[in-house]
Protein backbone atom coordinates (compact mmCIF):
# COMPACT_ATOMS: atom_id res chain seq x y z
CA UNK A 1 0.00 0.00 0.00
CA UNK A 2 3.18 2.40 0.65
CA UNK A 3 3.26 3.12 -2.94
CA UNK A 4 -0.66 3.42 -3.80
CA UNK A 5 -0.21 6.04 -1.10
CA UNK A 6 2.33 7.67 -2.53
CA UNK A 7 1.73 7.68 -6.49
CA UNK A 8 -1.75 8.68 -5.48
CA UNK A 9 -0.61 12.05 -3.69
CA UNK A 10 2.21 12.71 -6.60
CA UNK A 11 -0.83 12.36 -9.00
CA UNK A 12 -2.96 15.20 -7.03
CA UNK A 13 0.78 17.41 -5.91
CA UNK A 14 1.78 17.24 -9.64
CA UNK A 15 -1.37 18.38 -11.32
CA UNK A 16 -1.96 21.18 -8.58
CA UNK A 17 1.49 22.46 -9.55
CA UNK A 18 1.45 22.26 -13.46
CA UNK A 19 -2.25 23.46 -12.70
CA UNK A 20 -0.85 26.65 -11.10
CA UNK A 21 1.72 27.37 -13.61
CA UNK A 22 -0.46 27.19 -16.23
CA UNK A 23 -2.93 30.05 -14.18
CA UNK A 24 -0.31 32.01 -13.26
CA UNK A 25 0.85 32.17 -17.05
CA UNK A 26 -2.25 33.67 -17.92
CA UNK A 27 -2.50 36.38 -15.67
CA UNK A 28 1.26 37.46 -16.67
CA UNK A 29 3.73 37.53 -19.02
CA UNK A 30 6.65 38.12 -16.85
CA UNK A 31 10.05 36.46 -17.18
CA UNK A 32 10.32 36.10 -13.54
CA UNK A 33 8.74 32.59 -12.33
CA UNK A 34 6.55 33.67 -9.79
CA UNK A 35 4.50 29.85 -9.98
CA UNK A 36 7.20 27.58 -9.19
CA UNK A 37 8.35 30.48 -6.45
CA UNK A 38 4.96 29.99 -5.03
CA UNK A 39 4.68 26.39 -5.34
CA UNK A 40 7.88 25.66 -3.28
CA UNK A 41 7.24 28.26 -0.69
CA UNK A 42 3.49 26.91 0.16
CA UNK A 43 5.00 23.13 -0.17
CA UNK A 44 7.78 24.02 2.16
CA UNK A 45 5.48 25.34 4.44
CA UNK A 46 3.00 22.41 4.03
CA UNK A 47 5.30 20.08 4.74
CA UNK A 48 7.39 21.46 7.55
CA UNK A 49 3.82 21.89 9.12
CA UNK A 50 2.77 18.27 8.59
CA UNK A 51 6.01 16.90 9.82
CA UNK A 52 5.80 18.43 13.21
CA UNK A 53 2.35 17.49 13.69
CA UNK A 54 1.72 14.28 12.26
CA UNK A 55 3.87 10.59 12.74
CA UNK A 56 0.53 9.43 11.22
CA UNK A 57 2.51 6.99 8.36
CA UNK A 58 -0.33 6.26 5.84
CA UNK A 59 -0.77 10.52 6.02
CA UNK A 60 2.84 11.32 5.82
CA UNK A 61 3.19 8.92 2.90
CA UNK A 62 0.38 10.39 1.30
CA UNK A 63 0.61 13.73 1.67
CA UNK A 64 4.10 14.11 2.77
CA UNK A 65 6.34 12.14 0.07
CA UNK A 66 3.65 11.85 -2.46
CA UNK A 67 1.74 15.31 -2.52
CA UNK A 68 3.98 17.67 -1.35
CA UNK A 69 7.24 15.92 -2.39
CA UNK A 70 5.58 16.37 -6.40
CA UNK A 71 3.75 19.66 -5.28
CA UNK A 72 7.15 21.37 -4.95
CA UNK A 73 10.10 20.91 -7.54
CA UNK A 74 14.04 21.24 -7.40
CA UNK A 75 14.77 20.89 -10.88
CA UNK A 76 12.36 23.88 -12.31
CA UNK A 77 14.08 25.94 -10.17
CA UNK A 78 17.89 25.41 -11.74
CA UNK A 79 16.43 25.32 -15.21
CA UNK A 80 15.08 28.54 -14.51
CA UNK A 81 18.12 29.84 -12.57
CA UNK A 82 20.17 28.90 -16.08
CA UNK A 83 17.81 30.72 -18.19
CA UNK A 84 17.76 33.37 -16.44
CA UNK A 85 21.59 33.88 -16.19
CA UNK A 86 22.15 33.94 -19.57
CA UNK A 87 19.88 36.87 -20.00
CA UNK A 88 18.71 39.19 -16.74
CA UNK A 89 21.14 38.67 -13.63
CA UNK A 90 18.84 40.31 -11.59
CA UNK A 91 15.98 38.47 -11.84
CA UNK A 92 18.27 35.64 -11.50
CA UNK A 93 19.81 36.67 -8.04
CA UNK A 94 15.84 37.88 -6.98
CA UNK A 95 15.00 34.39 -7.72
CA UNK A 96 17.61 32.46 -6.33
CA UNK A 97 17.67 34.74 -2.56
CA UNK A 98 13.82 34.36 -2.76
CA UNK A 99 13.39 30.61 -3.82
CA UNK A 100 16.02 30.03 -0.41
CA UNK A 101 15.19 32.25 1.68
CA UNK A 102 11.27 32.26 1.46
CA UNK A 103 11.53 28.61 1.43
CA UNK A 104 13.41 27.98 4.78
CA UNK A 105 11.30 30.35 6.35
CA UNK A 106 8.32 29.07 5.41
CA UNK A 107 9.26 25.47 6.09
CA UNK A 108 10.76 27.26 9.99
CA UNK A 109 7.36 28.50 10.38
CA UNK A 110 5.37 25.28 9.50
CA UNK A 111 7.44 23.66 11.94
CA UNK A 112 6.83 25.69 14.60
CA UNK A 113 3.10 26.80 14.39
CA UNK B 1 -6.10 14.77 -20.86
CA UNK B 2 -2.43 16.41 -20.47
CA UNK B 3 -3.17 17.00 -17.01
CA UNK B 4 -3.79 13.49 -16.60
CA UNK B 5 -0.37 12.87 -17.88
CA UNK B 6 0.93 15.18 -16.06
CA UNK B 7 -0.11 13.37 -12.87
CA UNK B 8 1.01 9.85 -14.01
CA UNK B 9 4.34 11.37 -15.28
CA UNK B 10 4.32 12.75 -11.01
CA UNK B 11 3.29 9.46 -9.15
CA UNK B 12 6.30 7.85 -11.34
CA UNK B 13 8.70 10.28 -10.49
CA UNK B 14 7.84 10.24 -7.15
CA UNK B 15 8.08 6.57 -6.49
CA UNK B 16 11.28 7.20 -8.31
CA UNK B 17 12.42 9.43 -5.86
CA UNK B 18 11.26 7.24 -2.90
CA UNK B 19 12.77 3.84 -4.66
CA UNK B 20 15.86 5.81 -4.75
CA UNK B 21 15.76 7.06 -1.15
CA UNK B 22 15.22 3.50 0.14
CA UNK B 23 17.87 1.80 -1.82
CA UNK B 24 20.67 5.30 -0.68
CA UNK B 25 19.35 4.35 2.51
CA UNK B 26 19.98 0.95 2.81
CA UNK B 27 23.42 1.53 1.42
CA UNK B 28 24.42 3.10 5.38
CA UNK B 29 22.48 5.83 7.29
CA UNK B 30 23.77 9.35 7.75
CA UNK B 31 22.86 13.06 9.16
CA UNK B 32 23.24 14.58 6.05
CA UNK B 33 20.65 14.26 3.83
CA UNK B 34 22.72 12.12 1.06
CA UNK B 35 19.62 10.68 -0.97
CA UNK B 36 17.30 13.81 -1.37
CA UNK B 37 20.82 16.07 -2.59
CA UNK B 38 21.16 13.22 -5.16
CA UNK B 39 17.51 12.92 -6.43
CA UNK B 40 17.81 16.66 -6.51
CA UNK B 41 20.82 16.90 -8.65
CA UNK B 42 20.03 14.21 -11.34
CA UNK B 43 16.72 15.49 -11.31
CA UNK B 44 18.29 19.07 -12.20
CA UNK B 45 20.59 17.32 -15.12
CA UNK B 46 18.25 15.35 -16.57
CA UNK B 47 15.49 18.22 -17.28
CA UNK B 48 18.57 20.77 -18.27
CA UNK B 49 19.54 18.08 -21.10
CA UNK B 50 15.63 17.68 -22.09
CA UNK B 51 14.23 20.91 -22.21
CA UNK B 52 17.51 22.16 -24.20
CA UNK B 53 17.70 18.93 -26.55
CA UNK B 54 13.70 19.93 -27.06
CA UNK B 55 14.63 23.42 -28.11
CA UNK B 56 16.90 22.51 -30.58
CA UNK B 57 15.25 19.99 -32.06
CA UNK B 58 11.68 20.54 -31.18
CA UNK B 59 11.78 16.84 -29.98
CA UNK B 60 10.28 15.30 -28.53
CA UNK B 61 6.78 16.95 -28.86
CA UNK B 62 6.13 19.71 -26.20
CA UNK B 63 3.37 17.24 -24.81
CA UNK B 64 6.05 14.89 -23.93
CA UNK B 65 7.89 17.24 -22.50
CA UNK B 66 5.63 18.75 -20.29
CA UNK B 67 4.65 15.48 -19.26
CA UNK B 68 8.20 13.88 -18.72
CA UNK B 69 9.65 17.10 -17.90
CA UNK B 70 6.84 19.02 -15.34
CA UNK B 71 5.27 15.65 -14.39
CA UNK B 72 8.00 13.07 -13.84
CA UNK B 73 11.12 15.32 -13.23
CA UNK B 74 9.58 17.50 -11.28
CA UNK B 75 8.43 15.00 -9.25
CA UNK B 76 11.28 13.58 -8.56
CA UNK B 77 12.94 16.50 -7.07
CA UNK B 78 11.85 18.23 -4.28
CA UNK B 79 12.14 21.36 -2.70
CA UNK B 80 9.84 21.06 0.04
CA UNK B 81 12.25 17.99 1.54
CA UNK B 82 15.37 19.83 1.16
CA UNK B 83 13.59 22.88 3.15
CA UNK B 84 12.30 20.53 5.80
CA UNK B 85 15.49 18.87 6.00
CA UNK B 86 17.40 21.69 6.42
CA UNK B 87 15.12 23.37 9.52
CA UNK B 88 15.61 19.47 11.44
CA UNK B 89 18.94 19.77 11.08
CA UNK B 90 19.19 23.14 12.46
CA UNK B 91 17.03 21.78 15.12
CA UNK B 92 19.03 19.12 16.17
CA UNK B 93 22.11 21.52 16.55
CA UNK B 94 24.25 20.38 12.82
CA UNK B 95 24.32 23.93 11.97
CA UNK B 96 27.29 23.60 10.01
CA UNK B 97 25.87 20.24 8.32
CA UNK B 98 22.58 22.66 7.37
CA UNK B 99 24.70 25.40 5.91
CA UNK B 100 27.26 22.66 4.29
CA UNK B 101 23.23 20.90 2.87
CA UNK B 102 22.24 24.46 1.59
CA UNK B 103 25.32 25.55 -0.34
CA UNK B 104 25.93 22.16 -2.11
CA UNK B 105 22.18 22.13 -3.70
CA UNK B 106 22.31 25.75 -4.26
CA UNK B 107 25.97 25.60 -6.31
CA UNK B 108 25.75 21.48 -7.21
CA UNK B 109 21.84 22.14 -8.22
CA UNK B 110 22.87 25.11 -10.97
CA UNK B 111 25.93 23.40 -12.10
CA UNK B 112 23.91 19.92 -12.96
CA UNK B 113 21.11 21.84 -14.91
CA UNK B 114 23.88 23.78 -16.73
CA UNK B 115 26.04 20.55 -17.65
CA UNK B 116 22.86 19.25 -19.01
CA UNK B 117 22.03 22.08 -21.27
CA UNK B 118 25.53 21.60 -22.33
CA UNK B 119 25.47 18.21 -22.86
CA UNK B 120 22.19 18.55 -24.94
CA UNK B 121 23.84 21.24 -27.31
CA UNK B 122 26.90 19.11 -27.60
CA UNK B 123 24.35 15.82 -28.29
CA UNK B 124 23.04 17.87 -31.57
CA UNK B 125 26.32 19.20 -33.02
CA UNK B 126 28.22 15.73 -32.79
CA UNK B 127 24.63 14.27 -34.65
CA UNK B 128 24.77 17.37 -37.36
CA UNK B 129 28.56 16.50 -38.31
CA UNK B 130 28.06 12.92 -38.43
Amino acid sequence: MTFVWIAAGAFIGAICRFAISQVMKQWSDSSFPFATLFVNVLGAFGLGYLYAHTTHQTIILFIGVGFFGSFTTFSTINLELVRLAMNDRIRFGLYLVSTYLFGLIAAYIGWSI
Amino acid sequence: MLYIYVGLGGAIGALARYGLGLMVDSVGTSAFPVSTLLINLIGSFILGWLTHKFLQTGKPSPQLVTVVGTGMIGSFTTFSTFSVETIQLLEEGRIWLAILYVFLSITFGLLSSWVGYRVGTRQRKGGEVG
